[in-house]
């Protein structure tokens, strides 16, 4: 019964740690008053790129480098028709979804039975193992669900604290902070705006493709012609950046949240036979509806966010958000 | 004098945005240690000007030299490095940041992790230059007058040599504006020169040493302030000579055309923005609002106009409560409202579409059938232009190529088309040059004249004193009280504007805002909230 447990909670952590590289790295991007919409696409380039180096090196270094500098360049166009040539980051951001994807079903029909299986890459396999934390991981039904996970998971939370603290603890942070509530404040200043701009969305964006990555590893590494890798995690990424009010450390808390509906579509039948009575009812409920549920409840998130920042007057949305700055504007 | 004397020296500067000659080969010097006044009407290119010397642009040509030396000044940093600070007009802070922090964001040497005692530091600073500064006040929760302190602050704690103030007068009380030029006169002394922008005569001759005068982005010339009068400054700004009188014609009261009583409205956060407020207008007056900008001036107009909600509280016109009725009932029974933004372009106009099309905005289902009048509303547009003497290539221009002044009339001009017995009117001349701010005056005399009740908020005292026959002064959404404008001084408005006095319960048998011939007995306008009951919503 508690092996149940574990492997349940052991799960959440699984599904939930795509969306915290991804939701942390948005909230880079939007932190510097950008909002970009090609999370999807960003990720599955990061996804592609990254697992096809990987596998060629069987190194899974190389595979998570790659995928942050692939996808950190996808972060620069997104830059480069934004900041410097002022297009609506809107456009720009769902353009760079289309062709993302694109990208991802692109290169695997064309590799075809080309394609590298990640079975054949040992060391590459063997450094997505478990690491136990010794200590933690034997405390008892918890300690194996959070403290015995591949490194990708720890880097996911080390990285969002990372971030957490950069923002609330340094002068970068602050200076970045204050581009995304008042980019002419900051220009009038002589912060370089440009430059902060650039670098952080391209940083963000690289954080995302590292998600990515994490994602197809997880799904064993196999191209499938029909769904993508990425699957709308990059949207609900966006929906979540909502959700844990533009903090990371709160992001850590709302992808858990995300990834136990996840689970919850996977380990509906074992939880019903486990526990018969109590929730024997959830083998009732038809397979799909499972898959959508976490679709549904973003949309609930989102009306509640909607209707929490109404009420407390504001969230901690960057005021500049979404909005192009150009120093000459009058 | 020698060219090294000079703080900062500008020779031959243009500045064209598109086709738009901003600047035309400006000559302009500041002498150290003293405080020049940049004068000049809406659109002479001051803040243009002034933003080439803080980097915000680039000049497309001439040059700048600091003490003698030629200096290029590309961007804010660059303008920083010189020595150059400036206060902006529309303040860039964050709001959602500290004091201290939209200090600390720009100092060059703070290090990489954001130090604990920050706020200790930038307090000292603050002090070193003669400011109390609470530095973990978030900018957002200051007053106007509070964030202006802190951009001078931050500008002083960069370094700067020579400040620029643009317009800083503008969202100021009289006693606040006192305060400034205090700090300005201090500034002075421990040897910073001041460029101080603005248009309003009376502070050029308080502050400054001497006054350079721009029009239609050319320099006319630099003077001395104890060498010149006010009459000539006009004439050099304006081009002309000029009348600076309004006119206040005397009119028989009518009885109140419109009242309210106990109003109560929310601003768009959910805050109070009116509290309580009573007031009347007559037939044939003029009631100014003054009040510092942000005190429910919106909110009320808004309310009255049944473009916003009212929480509690009567609107009685000519005997019938208006509360819960929509804008288009409200504007049929004859009251109209024209609102200036500080955009100026964001309320009551659709930019794009041309001056015919925006006056049939208003009544254009007033035609039966499916199809608009189109013949009725080019006519209309036609009488208003020749009416106010709009100057617009045609009725089919669209607004937004026209000049603010023309805009603005536009609009007063369909409002005053629908013949309205009450005419709300929020910042009329705002932006606008001497000139067109007369005619407006004018066409609002006008209106009085024809026995029509003008709710005037404005933001230049000066005038409100001159135009209005009577001035209520609003303090965060609170009336301060009612009164005559002939017998007020700006100052006693001033302190009425920051809630330092009240006028309001002075008579104990006739609270101010309340008319003794009411159109309504005492029961009447108890009775007078269940009456709205069943209009529409």
């Amino acid at each position: 019964m508690f092996e149940v447990i574990t492997l349940f909670l052991f799960n959440i952590v699984i599904y939930s740690i795509p969306l915290l590289f991804a939701t942390s790295g948005e909230i880079m991007v939007e932190k510097s008053g950008s909002l970009n919409l090609g999370v999807e696409g960003t990720m599955a380039v990061g996804a592609v790129a990254g697992y096809l180096i990987g596998c060629r090196c069987d190194s899974l270094l190389a595979g998570v480098l790659v995928s942050f500098i692939a996808s950190a360049l996808v972060g620069s166009i997104f830059c480069l028709f934004t900041i410097t040539l002022q297009a609506n980051q809107n456009v720009t951001g769902l353009t760079i979804t289309t062709i993302g994807v694109a990208v991802y079903f692109f290169i695997g029909n064309a590799l075809g039975p080309k394609w590298p299986a990640m079975r054949e890459c040992e060391r590459l396999v063997n450094s997505i193992s478990a690491i136990e934390i010794p200590g933690l991981s034997k405390i008892p039904v918890i300690g194996k669900a959070f403290f015995s996970h591949n490194i990708l998971v720890y880097l996911a939370v080390i990285i969002a604290v990372v971030i957490w603290l950069y923002f609330g603890k340094t002068t970068c942070g602050l200076r970045l902070r204050a581009i995304g509530e008042n980019p002419g404040a900051a220009d009038a200043l002589g912060i370089n705006i440009v430059r902060y701009k650039y670098l952080h969305i391209m940083a963000g964006s690289g954080i995302m493709g590292i998600g990515g990555l994490y994602m197809g590893l997880n799904m064993g590494g196999t191209f499938e012609g029909s769904n993508c890798w990425i699957n709308g995690y990059g949207w609900i990424a966006i929906a979540l950046v909502i959700f844990a009010d533009w903090s990371t450390a709160k992001a850590i808390f709302g992808t858990f949240v995300f990834g136990f509906f996840n689970t919850l579509r996977v380990y509906n039948m074992p939880l019903a036979t486990t526990f018969p009575k109590t929730l024997g009812w959830l083998s009732g409920i038809p397979a799909q509806f499972f898959s959508a549920l976490p679709f549904i409840v973003t949309l609930i998130v989102l009306i509640v966010s909607s209707i929490r920042s109404r009420r407390h007057g504001s969230s901690n949305a960057p005021t500049a958000i979404g909005l192009n700055y150009y120093r000459e504007d009058r | 004098m020698a060219a090294a004397d000079y703080a900062i020296e500008l020779r031959g500067i243009s500045k064209n945005f598109g086709s738009v000659a901003a600047n035309k080969n400006i000559n302009l010097n500041l002498r150290r240690g003293e405080i020049l006044a940049l004068l000049g009407e809406n659109g002479s290119g001051k803040t243009t000007l002034m933003n080439m010397l803080s980097g915000i642009y680039p000049p497309d040509s001439g040059s700048v030299f600091m003490d003698g030396k030629q200096v290029v000044i590309n961007s804010p940093d660059d303008a920083r490095r010189l020595g150059i600070g400036m206060v902006h007009q529309h303040f860039k802070l964050v709001d959602r940041f500290t004091a201290a922090d939209n200090v600390w964001m720009g100092k060059k040497d703070s290090g990489f992790l954001l130090k604990k005692d920050r706020n200790k530091e930038i307090e000292a600073i603050a002090a070193e230059f003669g400011f109390e500064l609470e530095p973990t006040k978030i900018v957002a929760n200051m007053s106007v007058s509070e964030k202006q302190t802190l951009e001078i602050i931050k500008v002083l704690c960069y370094g700067a040599k020579i400040i620029i103030l643009d317009e800083p007068t503008a969202v100021l009380t009289v006693q606040e504006t006192k305060k400034l030029f205090d700090v300005c006169r201090k500034m002075k002394e421990s040897g910073h020169s001041i460029i101080i922008i603005t248009h309003k005569l009376n502070e050029v001759m308080e502050i400054s040493d001497r006054v350079a005068v721009l029009r239609k982005g050319e320099y006319i010339d630099t003077v001395e302030t104890d060498k010149v009068t006010k009459m000539k400054l006009t004439e050099l700004m304006v081009g002309r000579k000029i009348e600076l009188n309004i006119d206040r014609p005397h009119m028989e009261k009518t009885k109140p055309l419109l009242e309210v009583r106990d109003l109560c409205v929310d601003s768009d956060e959910g805050t109070t923005a009116v509290d309580n407020m009573s007031f009347y207008i007559r037939g044939g007056e003029i009631l100014g609002v003054a009040g510092i900008a942000g005190s429910g001036q919106k909110e009320l107009c808004e309310a009255v106009a049944g473009l916003r909600k009212i929480k509690s509280g009567k609107i009685v016109h000519k005997g019938r409560n208006l509360v819960g009725m929509n804008a288009k009932r409200i504007s049929a029974a004859g009251i109209a409202m024209s609102f200036i933004p500080e955009d100026r372009l964001g309320m009551g106009l659709a930019p794009s579409l041309s001056v015919a099309d925006n006056v049939i905005l208003k009544d254009y289902s007033d035609t039966k059938g499916l199809m608009v009048d189109r013949k009725r509303a080019r006519s209309q547009a036609e009488s208003i232009v020749k009416m106010l003497n709009i100057a617009t290539p045609s009725i089919d221009t669209p607004v937004r190529r026209l000049s603010g002044g023309n805009v603005q009339k536009v609009l007063l001009g369909r409002e005053i088309k629908s013949d309205p017995d009450v005419l709300i009117t929020a910042y009329p001349v705002r932006g606008l040059d001497i000139n067109s701010s007369y005619t407006i005056y004018d066409i609002i005399n006008e209106q009085k004249k024809k026995g029509v009740g003008v709710l005037f908020i404005g933001e230049d005292l000066d005038v409100m004193m001159a135009l209005c026959d009577k001035i209520m002064v609003m303090c965060h959404g609170r009336l301060q009280g009612v009164v005559h404008a002939n017998k007020v001084t700006k100052e006693e408005l001033g302190l009425m504007m920051t809630g330092a006095v009240s006028l309001v319960n002075v008579k104990a048998d006739s609270p101010a805002g309340i008319a003794r011939d009411s159109a309504f007995t005492e029961e009447e306008w108890e009775e007078a909230s269940d009456m709205s009951e069943g209009e529409d919503k």
